[in-house]
């Protein structure tokens, strides 16, 4: 499996995830945004950061960049994309994922570990959560306030698009366990075709058992187990 | 031509930094404040004589980049 990070200026996350990757076999890239080929890949990350220091909106100029055009059309072909954190907000100022990202509701940027009940187990960021589908992640932002209309809620929850919801350690979702006001607890979404996933948790922090756990190696095994 | 541009979030969008300007303005003893919104504020100098030709290419600017048209509305003022 070949994959490429795609990162900007004001990117922190990158190496996380290029070492998360390399533990999984996975050979990966780095790729600076003023590129304008991207190689050939199965998996585009877009990374968490603060990319041109949040300029104007969370993600607004990162979606503008010379490299998207081709990102875009690797979604377009059904390439895989995965949206962390800053990533997430970047799909969605792109229109490749709906709805939008607020500030936190409490306008407090939150860094702890939450608990999320993966929704949608049929995508091939999530197959082996089937094992364990309450899990524990770090989340660390300031605008992951998830906010849709009505009727785009409900066509999330009707599609069966929403890949985690905030929940207790119980697995309860409820008012209580929501960190930053997201609508209905929502923590990531899929596009319609679910070859893209944006989520503003962190899987690539939690892929060692001496850092705190594995949650997040889950979704890199799940990846791997797609591609055979 | 200059034009400035005045983005704000949708009525029905949930302004938490407007909210909390309005209930300190209230604590200040500003007891007629009804509401705040906070907005952002662009001026652009365009290269551009024709008002009209300026007014489409600002509001493509508007919709391609200074706002989210799905949380934000935006005025356009002509100077």
């Amino acid at each position: 499996m070949k994959s490429s990070i795609i990162v900007f200026p004001g990117s922190n996350c990158d190496r996380d995830i290029a070492v998360a990757l390399e533990k999984f076999q996975i050979k990966n890239q780095m790729i600076w945004h003023d590129e304008t080929i991207l190689p050939k890949s199965d998996l585009v990350i877009l990374p968490g950061g603060f990319s041109y220091g949040d300029y104007l909106r969370t993600g607004c100029i990162a979606s503008k960049s010379r490299i998207i055009n081709d990102v875009i059309e690797h979604a377009k072909k059904g390439g895989l994309i995965l949206g962390i954190c800053n990533g997430f907000q970047i799909l969605i100022e792109t229109g490749l994922l709906p709805g939008v990202l607020l500030r936190n509701k409490k306008l407090r940027f939150v860094s702890k570990n939450v608990f999320l009940k993966v929704i949608n187990l049929n995508n091939k960021f999530c197959l082996n959560y089937k094992k364990k589908n309450t899990i524990e992640l770090p989340i660390a932002h300031i605008g992951g306030n998830y906010f849709a209309n009505n009727k785009l809620l409900q066509s999330l929850e009707d599609k069966n698009l929403i890949a985690f919801k905030y929940c207790d350690k119980k697995g309860n979702i409820n008012k209580n366990s929501n960190p930053n006001g997201s609508s209905n607890n929502i923590a990531g979404i899929l596009n319609n075709e679910k070859n893209i996933l944006g989520m503003m948790p962190h899987p690539e922090r939690l892929i060692d058992p001496l850092l705190s756990g594995e949650d997040g190696s889950i979704m890199f095994e799940s990846l791997l187990k797609s591609q055979l | 031509m200059k034009i400035s541009i005045v983005v704000t979030f949708k009525k029905d969008v949930l302004d938490p930094q407007g909210k909390v300007i309005s209930q300190t303005l209230k604590n200040m003893g500003y007891n007629n404040i009804i509401n705040v919104r906070q907005g952002k504020f662009f001026e652009i100098e365009l290269n551009e004589t024709d008002k009209e030709k300026a007014k489409k290419i600002v509001e493509e600017i508007c919709k391609k980049l200074l706002t989210n048209v799905v949380i934000e509305d935006y005025t356009i003022n002509f100077k």
